[in-house]
């Protein structure tokens, strides 16, 4: 069987998710492509393909100009991977969807002209094309992106985890930030990267997205009790999960 | 020169980060349009940080740039620190000093290694170079798996690093980790010095080009200016002016530019530039001995004016990084007072505060101001990448019309061309996102 044909492309993104492919190191990375042909990659390379096995997109929807760029690709490709948080989910660039004044506030009065516009909601990719599978995280894990591409190869269905962050801290053995004063958004984060934030004595701030119906209204009870002000408790997922929480 | 006709359309420019447009237009030996363009989809992260606590600022910030994601943290962190009155430690500071060390070795192993190499050896990415250079290929990828397991024992992992905070590091590295980084530092040794090599050898492939600019860099009386310092400019003729970090504003003077959605500055000249090589102009006295002694194979003395030798400034830095690093591992490694479970210094206050660290594409100011509980009120970021658009499209303007007077072929005009603004190495979805090339025939 002929190697399959992947190509990255980039959206509106840090395109840190990229880069985490570069950093397997010699052996890792040529031994991945003994197994699959990246044929197109703006951001390392000048050749293009025409049709693709699968395409893995970073980045988030946020202007209206990328839908048929997005188009284009879903129809090049037999299986498209929405690569990283911001394309998954919106990430980090969702966090400005609850405000209107994000473009005066950051360019004045030329906010209005027109090389600068910008949707009012930054969104995952899921909503301009449809999406085959999800890498989550902020960045990616790069060996879950290694293992999803592996089951691919091998012709069985990607399994991410549906369970929360707390139970990779459990394995782990990992102090529960809440023990130490500290407050986590573990309980009703998507797990899967392996909780290295709490076991780095930082919270988990769900950069993956939700769990299935996560219980908001006792995370911020939860979050109150570790001395949130009751504000900050109700605003504090937003970071990553803009586009999942009941406001959006 | 033959009255010709030149069109060039380079829509989403390859090998860089983010997305920018070069834009050419020559009728009859007479240049119409001649334009580098910024159309990277806009991110707002300056709004997107109010109302957020000061704890979680530099973890949104962080978030700028993939690249350049630790200087981002420390940036906003150092920023944050100066607001709330947070004075931190001298082992801190070393640590981070490791951690920006990391991170430029890291990003410019990417930039010369896998980016720009390929236009050196003549080959459209690093893939064909897989069969044609296979032992250079992997020792690229090797000294990019270091520099990005060294920033991962300081920083938690090099793509958004999770351990320094406000205050201090949330982990500290053990003694023992600290060995075992300086080991596998050591062990990297030949590769860096057979990579240096390989660049020495093809260095008579840089294009020759030389246009007198302003440099601008952070400066320190005690390093070759990464981590911190004051704002230095050094002007084509060596001449250097210093400026408190506080004073940011009077260097980088921004403005908006209909061609593009990053923000442009401006100093003394119409443009100035920013990175590896206007760090080498303001420093090159600070750089560590075997640092000079590649500048000096390389042929570099300051003040080179040949932005196409940013890359090779690139290359002197990765050492001067990785002798440094090693020196404060040794002095960490003998401080017997060294502390694993040191406490994170609180904050004494909150009001406004600014910080500058020198990211791989060049100097980079972070600005917060927090209100009584520690929430963000408004920020400000002025990121390397933007401060150089005016000066690539001013190198453009000289560029294009000696290559016309030259008379070079269509497809030389255009690779120069694209050469020329990868070796600014330019981080756009970090001032925005773009980069094109257009030549109209």
């Amino acid at each position: 069987m002929a190697k399959p044909k992947v190509g990255f492309f980039d959206f509106t993104g840090c395109e840190g998710c990229q880069i985490e492919l570069t950093n397997y190191g010699d052996a890792d990375f040529l031994e991945l492509l003994k197994h699959i042909d990246i044929v197109e990659f703006r951001e390392a390379m000048s050749e293009k393909a025409d049709h693709l096995d699968i395409a893995c997109i970073e980045g988030s929807f946020t202007r209206e100009a990328e839908r048929k760029r997005l188009e284009e690709i879903r129809k090049r490709a037999d299986i498209v991977i929405a690569y990283g948080a911001c394309a998954a989910t919106g990430g980090i660039n969702a966090l400005k969807n609850h405000t209107t004044d994000f473009r005066e506030y950051v360019y004045g009065k030329e906010a209005g002209s027109s090389h600068l516009q910008s949707n009012d909601k930054a969104l995952p990719i899921s909503a301009a094309i449809k999406v085959d599978y999800n890498v989550y995280g902020c960045p990616i894990d790069k060996y879950e992106f290694l293992h999803i591409i592996s089951q691919l190869l091998h012709g069985e269905t990607p399994e991410i985890p549906t369970y929360a962050v707390c139970v990779e801290c459990k394995r782990n053995e990992t102090i529960c930030l809440y023990e130490l004063g500290e407050h986590c958004l573990g309980m009703i984060a998507l797990a899967g990267c392996g909780a290295p934030c709490p076991a780095q004595g930082v919270p988990c701030e769900a950069c993956r997205g939700f769990v299935e119906e996560p219980n908001e209204e006792s995370l911020e009870k939860v979050l109150q009790s570790a001395g949130l002000s009751k504000e900050r408790a109700q605003t504090k997922s937003r970071i990553f999960t803009a586009n999942m929480r009941s406001e959006a | 020169m033959k009255k010709r006709d030149l069109k060039i359309n380079v829509h989403h420019l390859t090998r860089v980060e983010g997305h920018g447009n070069i834009l050419v237009n020559v009728k009859e030996g007479k240049i119409e349009k001649c334009t580098w363009q910024v159309p990277e989809s806009p991110r707002f992260f300056e709004a997107m940080v109010r109302g957020r606590h000061y704890s979680e600022v530099g973890r949104i910030t962080s978030r700028i740039c993939g690249i350049c994601s630790i200087g981002h943290t420390l940036a906003s962190i150092k920023a944050t620190e100066n607001a709330c009155g947070i004075e931190v430690t001298e082992q801190t500071k070393k640590l981070r000093r490791i951690l920006k060390h990391a991170e430029n070795f890291d990003s410019h192993i990417l930039h010369t290694g896998i980016l720009v190499a390929p236009d050196l050896l003549g080959a459209p990415s690093v893939f064909p170079l897989i069969e044609s250079h296979g032992a250079v290929v992997a020792t690229v990828l090797r000294l990019k798996r270091l520099g990005h397991e060294w920033g991962s024992v300081i920083g938690g992992r090099t793509t958004h690093p999770t351990t320094p905070v406000p205050g201090g590091f949330a982990r500290t590295p053990t003694k023992d980790e600290l060995k075992e980084l300086r080991m596998k530092l050591l062990d990297r040794l030949p590769d860096l010095k057979t990579f240096v090599e390989v660049v020495a050898s093809i260095a008579g492939n840089f294009p020759t080009f030389d246009r007198a600019t302003e440099y601008v860099a952070v400066s320190s009386d005690d390093e070759y200016g990464l981590y911190d310092g004051f704002v230095q400019t050094c002007m084509p003729d060596g001449t250097k002016e210093r400026f408190a970090v506080s004073d940011y504003r009077q260097v980088t003077n921004e403005y908006i530019s209909p061609n593009s959605t990053a923000k442009y500055t401006k100093h003394n000249l119409d443009s100035y530039a920013a990175g590896a090589l206007a760090r080498f102009n303001n420093n090159f006295d600070q750089l560590h001995p075997k640092a000079k002694a590649v500048a000096e194979v390389l042929g570099m003395k300051p003040v080179v004016t040949n932005p196409y030798l940013n890359s090779a400034a690139q290359v002197i830095e990765m050492v001067h990084s990785f002798h440094e690093s090693v020196t404060i591992i040794d002095e960490l490694l003998g401080d017997n007072s060294y502390n694993v479970d040191e406490e994170l210094v609180k904050p004494a206050r909150f009001n406004s505060g600014i910080s500058t660290v020198e990211v791989p594409r060049g100097i980079l100011f972070h600005e917060y101001t927090y209100d009584k509980d520690g929430m963000c009120t408004g920020g400000n970021c002025i990121i390397p990448t933007n401060q150089n658009h005016g000066n690539i499209q001013l190198d453009f303007e000289q560029l294009l019309p000696e290559l016309l007077q030259e008379n070079k072929r269509d497809d030389e005009i255009r690779l120069a061309m694209e050469m020329l603004v990868r070796a600014y190495d330019p981080c756009i979805s970090c001032s925005t996102h773009y980069l094109d090339v257009k030549f109209l025939h």
